[in-house]
């Protein structure tokens, strides 16, 4: 008591207040309540856009409405939509499985490069010497491991020196897209475009079939969606992902070989990403060039996140996300606002679904008077 | 080489380097306080679109009124603010509601270029084709001339002719340097980057210095952005023109062990890497290998800090893992 008193009358001495809002962490949230606060989320960026699109002196309800007509509108660009779905729900995944594992890969594009390049090699070179259905199979497996190698490489150097893997893979991209440009302007170039760096499309046998006029991509990428969920969810090396990415000192602890972790994961990685790059050379562009990527690599990061990793939500938010897409192209005929707008849009999106995480996680008390 | 040949690589080297320092410096400062903001690059696409758009509103404002180093000044002033806004959006996602720092970075990435890009093609939308800026205001970004000093033969031309923004990146690194080492206030933030809750302990106010960090870090990196859309592309709009150095720069921390002297030899070694190929063209070797040369640098110099491990040069401790004072 007495201590107390010569506290107080000490001149340093203030009065500890209550601050006016205290954090408390909470222990579960209900699907309805994490629906609804990322509902409101994502309301909360559209608004924002909103008032950016009033600031363009453009009606935001009518250029939504055009957003939504120019990506669901029609059959025609409906498929054109989903078409734009299909390499971010793949590269999504793979990306996904590397995030489980707190492994930052922000290669894709260089991975999805990679795929593309090698199953390209077959289909210029190779489409002589082989039916078809070999040759797509001998694309696809060679985009498999292309990607898979290209993605294993950080891996290598962060299972034994623990290097950078954000920097190590997001360095490779741009390897990797120099390597295809030197194959464009040099020993690839088709010599008949004349002056144009460009290379010849492909064979007809070198091309996707499709299935309800969208190339056979989008089955490729559902049944995708339900490996990787058995993987994740299932299966054993699914659950060393987990453990891996939770804490590593627990992985090594439980026996696990967090090195063969490391280097399993991002090849199968990897490999999806490349699947993304064999489905874009042989189901939508015919060629290979220095575009194919078209930025899917970095968009791909978005799904997943927002998706929570969960394979099954990256269906809808790819989809979100290519009708954003699809629709600001439209909009940038209409409207003559720049597609640029869709990206920062996204960016928006994420900022409030990144926020709204820690209502879900975080109870605030305010002070009573 | 010819003896003015080199003069010249080491001028253009300087050029190339001068966002690169900006936007190393920047993320150093923010590292510093344990916050790893990777929207390097968006934060620069910001600054960039916001200096053009500052000097442009302005010119067309004031019309024939228009002087250079007004312009000039608000570029740069205007560009540091839009890289310090995404700054304050990285504090507020990271510090007060506690998102994820790599995916808050890489967000605020894709929403800068998105945001850069936008304003830059608007702007070129209503000047009807693209976006210049008045000739004075170039000027102000181009190479000087002082009297006698750049007029010495070699050492003028090295030394005494860049545009003001060259020595702004220096004057800031020696800042910065100073800050660190010899201030209160540079040893607080060390105290917080490396261990916040220890600093929280002694009475910093760990939540204003993470801020205060991120957002000055993030206007330095927009300046980076001002130099290349006003300075490198002499105030025109040129699609996507940050083109990846935002992410040189931040590899280029770990380059220079989070010290602002050394981010300057990292700069001029990466710029000097980016404008070999003008200078020492060799006959079968593609200008592709030349291109990736700074990235493979990169990665080199990622492994090689990596195998070395030292402490003294090191990433501040907290980095990467946001602080919660009630799970102490």
């Amino acid at each position: 008591m007495n201590e107390n008193k010569q506290i107080t009358q000490h001149p340093d001495y203030k009065e500890h207040h209550e601050p006016w809002v205290r954090m408390v962490k909470r222990d579960n949230v209900s699907t309805q309540r994490a629906v609804a606060v990322r509902a409101i989320a994502i309301l909360a960026a559209l608004l924002v856009g909103g008032i950016l699109i009033l600031l363009m002196e453009h009606n935001p309800i009518l250029v939504y409405k055009d957003m939504i007509i120019g990506s669901l509108g029609s059959p025609l660009v409906l498929r054109e939509t989903a078409r734009m779905a299909i390499p971010l729900l793949i590269t999504g995944m793979g990306i996904a499985l590397a995030f489980k594992m707190r492994f930052w890969n922000i290669g894709a594009e260089g991975q999805i490069i990679a795929g593309a390049t090698a199953a390209s090699y077959f289909a210029l070179f190779h489409y002589q010497n082989m039916p078809s259905p070999v040759l797509l199979m001998v694309m696809f497996a060679a985009a498999v491991v292309a990607g898979g190698v290209w993605g294993m490489i950080p891996a290598v150097f962060k299972a034994k020196w623990n290097t950078n893997e954000t920097l190590f893979t997001l360095m490779l991209n741009y390897v990797a897209l120099e390597g295809l440009r030197y194959l464009q302007y040099g020993p690839w170039r088709d010599p008949s475009k004349m002056g144009f760096p460009v290379i010849a499309m492909f064979d007809t046998s070198a091309r996707l079939p499709r299935v309800f006029g969208v190339h056979i991509g989008w089955i490729i990428a559902l049944v995708l969606v339900v490996l990787v969920y058995i993987y994740m969810k299932k299966s054993k090396q699914g659950y060393e992902i987990t453990v891996v990415g939770e804490s590593i000192q627990t992985a090594k602890y439980a026996g696990i070989n967090t090195s063969l972790v490391f280097l399993r994961t991002m090849f199968i990685s990897g490999a999806i990403a490349g699947i993304t790059g064999f489905v874009t050379v042989a189901g939508a562009n015919f060629t290979v060039s220095e575009e194919v990527t078209g930025g899917v690599g970095f968009t791909a990061i978005t799904v997943a996140w927002l998706a929570k990793l969960n394979p099954a939500a990256m269906i809808a938010i790819s989809v979100f996300l290519a009708i954003l897409q699809k629709g600001s192209g439209t909009i940038q005929t209409i409207y003559k606002i720049p597609s640029s707008a869709a990206s920062m849009l996204i960016g928006l999106i994420l900022f409030a679904m990144l926020g709204c995480e820690f209502f879900l996680n975080y109870k605030l008390i305010f002070k009573k008077k | 080489m010819e003896g003015f040949a080199v003069v010249d690589f080491f001028f253009m080297a300087v050029i190339a380097a001068t966002p690169l320092l900006f936007a190393t410096l920047g993320e150093i400062l923010t590292q510093k306080s344990g916050s790893l903001n990777l929207g390097v690059e968006g934060m620069m696409f910001m600054g960039a679109a916001a200096g053009v758009a500052a000097s442009y509103i302005y010119e067309a404002t004031v019309g024939d009124a228009t002087l250079g180093f007004v312009s000039a000044i608000l570029a740069v002033l205007i560009g540091f603010l839009a890289g310090a806004l995404g700054g304050l959006i990285y504090s507020v996602l990271t510090v007060t509601f506690r998102a994820n720092q790599n995916v808050t970075g890489l967000a605020l990435t894709i929403f800068g270029i998105g945001a850069g890009n936008l304003v830059g093609e608007l702007l070129g939308i209503r000047a009807g084709g693209f976006t210049t800026v008045a000739e004075d205001t170039k000027r102000m970004f181009s190479s000087i001339s002082i009297p006698w000093l750049s007029d010495i033969p070699v050492i003028g031309r090295l030394f005494f002719s860049y545009n003001f923004m060259v020595y702004l990146a220096i004057i800031t690194a020696i800042v910065l340097m100073w800050i660190f080492n010899k201030t209160r206030v540079g040893l607080n933030l060390r105290g917080v980057g490396e261990s916040p809750a220890t600093a929280d302990a002694v009475g910093i106010n760990v939540t204003r210095y993470k801020y205060i960090a991120a957002i000055v870090g993030g206007g330095i990196c927009g300046l980076g952005g001002v130099f290349i859309s006003m300075a490198d592309n002499s105030g025109t709009w040129i699609f996507n023109c940050i083109a990846g150095r935002g992410w040189i720069a931040v590899a280029l921390v770990i380059f220079a062990a989070w010290r602002p002297s050394r981010a300057i030899i990292g700069a001029l070694l990466f710029g000097g890497l980016s404008v070999l190929r003008l200078y020492l063209p060799i006959d079968g070797i593609p200008a592709q290998v030349y291109n990736i040369l700074p990235f493979v640098a990169t990665i080199l110099v990622l492994i090689f800090t990596s195998i070395r491990q030292s402490k003294e040069h090191s990433q501040p401790k907290s980095c990467g893992i946001n602080y919660f004072r009630e799970e102490r």
